[in-house]
């Protein structure tokens, strides 16, 4: 029973970051009807560059808010020079693009820090069955949910990016700049995208860090339904609790492929993800 | 993600491998010909070439046509899946693992197995996979296909930690097999003997391919692709249909990781990353889209865009990190790059570049 609390607590506090991944890659899909394989190469670069910083400076915080800035550059710099020419002409080629944009950023970040791992401090303590650096990761994530539903609810930027997002033509018509749009969706993206990375790269980085972490970030986008964002919430943190038992009970080798079994069930079932508004079928 | 284009569509099919050119009058005896017949007549001017290749250049690049070719093999499958009925696998390169780890289970406890055999076996073992994968995820589309395929290529290569016994963990499974017959000995060398049954294997895979893709199989798959509410209301079996696609994707892909393993003589888990499904698929896309021409540019810019990068990284005498890096680095680099200037890929930009000479001849004539 011990073991099971653990298991569940350890569970949640991953699930945290693999729900601010998907909340990255739910918000571009949203706006974009694109899956963002490039995510995890740009929380990557946001990461090694809190890590530089961080040993500039001394100071974590300062290498988290650089992270973050990192994040919010990087990811709307992207959007508007390299996604959005090729994005005219097809959709798998955006698609392609960005995995593009994924082998680049993974070479390249070997070539300047090397393949080899680094070690990365967390936030705040991590000793202790729930330690500060757990409740640290949940509440961030509970913080960023929330902003982001204040933001597209309650600000005059996030209804002009809802509008560019579901209603492109209309939008530009009523004067709403939908380029500038996708481009601010796309930064704070990425700059959510770079929190999971601070939350999931410790204690050690290295250029592959975040495949597995990416790959449970996209089951909790997939299983929890793309458009939505309290799907991915919900989505990473079930997938947090799912992993952590499986790799507690049966071994983290095949933890990966419970979370395939997990999105053929899930979607089998509903096969928009959970918290999907059934659409109307087109004839 | 919807499926590519349909334009493009109807140039390849006109002038993709095994159809004349539209430019040709067809009143040869060519046309009357039976397409498999056809197909395979084309293979067998292929492996000609590739015979002739590798005599030219001798034993050194063997190895290298060797990879073009199973290389090539996975791509025209993972071709006739995204090309053809239009579903996004992340996932190819689990499938080349299952084959690679089938022949080299093969050889380990079944010795005396011919070659040919152990290659039957592993079709049938890929087909298997197909089937269960391709039906288990027949519901999902688009993204959600893409996710769960992306999943299973992370996720296979942890099988063979888990299992230590029987796949050798990270180490893999080393395996010896058998170079040319006795009667070739000082005319061919093994690694030229084993790039010539490669591409014997590679061109029949081929010929097969573009055989499916030119009948009805590949008509429905591409009415599906365009629109699969409308192909369901002309009474195509659009479930059955995405699986049978799946599966003739996951054979050939088993089948070149087969041969894969053949050649190399190794097989490793850290072979079968992540990153090798997403070559496989962004190559594919570079080589264009559509044809199997494209699924032969997209080979050797595989093969060959590592192997100038270690080049240019030693010639630039980089550090290790630097050189290691370099070729994935490069070969994202030229995807972008293609992609920007030449959205339907190496093909694409052939047959533009081939129209517009064709019209100025006219003009000028």
């Amino acid at each position: 029973m011990n073991y099971f609390i653990t298991l569940t607590l350890n569970g949640l506090a991953s699930g945290a970051a693999y729900a601010a991944l998907a909340l990255s890659l739910v918000i571009i899909y949203q706006a974009t009807r694109l899956v963002n394989f490039a995510q995890p190469a740009l929380a990557l670069l946001s990461v090694y560059t809190a890590y530089t910083v961080t040993q500039l400076t001394g100071s974590y915080w300062i290498g988290f808010a650089a992270a973050l800035t990192a994040g919010l550059l990087v990811g709307a710099f992207v959007e508007r020079v390299i996604v959005r020419p090729i994005a005219r002409t097809s959709q798998l080629n955006a698609i392609i693009v960005t995995l593009g944009i994924l082998l680049v950023v993974q070479g390249g970040v070997g070539m300047i820090w090397g393949n080899e791992q680094h070690g990365f401090r967390y936030a705040f303590s991590y000793v202790g069955r729930f330690a500060p650096s757990d409740v640290f990761a949940l509440a961030s994530v509970g913080v960023v949910a929330l902003l982001l539903f204040a933001l597209y609810r309650f600000t005059p930027l996030g209804l002009r990016m809802r509008a560019a997002a579901f209603r492109p033509e209309a939008a530009r018509l009523s004067g709403v700049k939908v380029g500038l749009m996708l481009t601010a969706g796309w930064g704070i993206a990425s700059l959510i995208g770079a929190l999971a990375g601070m939350l999931a790269g410790p204690p050690f980085i290295s250029p592959n860090v975040f495949d597995v972490v990416f790959v449970f970030g996209i089951t909790a986008a997939v299983v929890g339904g793309l458009d939505n964002p309290f799907g991915a919430v919900i989505g990473g943190l079930l997938i947090g609790l799912g992993m952590s038992y499986v790799s507690g009970y049966v071994g983290p080798e095949l933890a990966t492929l419970a979370a395939l079994a997990i999105v053929v069930i899930v979607l089998s079932v509903r096969p928009d993800g959970i918290l999907s508004r059934p659409t109307a079928r087109k004839v | 993600m919807t499926s590519p284009t349909t334009e493009r569509e109807e140039r390849s099919t006109s002038s993709g491998s095994g159809t004349v050119p539209p430019g040709l009058p067809r009143t040869s005896r060519w046309g009357s010909l039976p397409l498999p017949a056809r197909h395979l007549l084309l293979a067998a001017l292929g492996l000609a070439a590739v015979t002739g290749l590798l005599f030219a250049t001798g034993d050194l690049t063997a190895l290298r046509v060797a990879a073009v070719g199973y290389t090539m093999l996975a791509i025209a499958g993972l071709q006739l899946l995204v090309g053809g009925s239009g579903q996004v696998s992340l996932g190819h390169g689990a499938f080349m693992m299952i084959g690679a780890y089938t022949m080299a289970l093969l050889v380990l406890h079944q010795p005396m197995l011919p070659l040919a055999a152990n290659l039957l076996l592993i079709v049938a073992v890929s087909i298997a996979a197909g089937v269960v994968v391709g039906a288990a995820t027949a519901r999902l589309h688009g993204p959600y296909l893409a996710g769960a395929t992306l999943i299973l290529a992370v996720g296979l290569p942890g099988l063979a930690h888990r299992y230590h016994d029987v796949f050798g963990g990270s180490n893999g499974l080393n395996i010896r097999t058998a170079g040319a017959p006795p009667f070739l000995d000082g005319i061919i060398s093994t690694s030229e003997w084993r790039a010539l049954v490669v591409w014997t294997t590679v061109v029949i895979g081929l010929a097969a391919l573009a055989t499916i893709s030119a009948g009805r199989l590949g008509r429905r798959m591409r009415a599906i692709r365009d629109d699969e509410t409308a192909a369901a209301m002309a009474g195509i079996p659009v479930g059955k249909t995405k699986v049978v696609a799946f599966v003739i994707a996951s054979t050939a892909g088993g089948l070149a990781g087969g041969l894969q393993a053949y050649v190399l003589g190794t097989v490793t888990p850290s072979s079968f990353t992540l990153v090798l499904s997403l070559t496989l698929l962004a190559a594919l896309v570079l080589g264009g889209i559509g044809s199997l021409w494209g699924a032969l540019w997209a080979s050797i810019a595989i093969v060959y865009l590592e192997i100038w990068a270690r080049d240019l990284a030693r010639a630039m005498d980089l550090t290790r990190n630097a050189e290691n890096n370099l070729p994935v680095v490069f070969f994202g680099i030229v995807l972008i790059l293609v992609l920007r200037f030449w959205p339907l890929g190496v093909h694409g930009a052939l047959q533009s570049l081939r129209a517009r000479l064709r019209a100025r001849n006219s003009n000028s004539s």
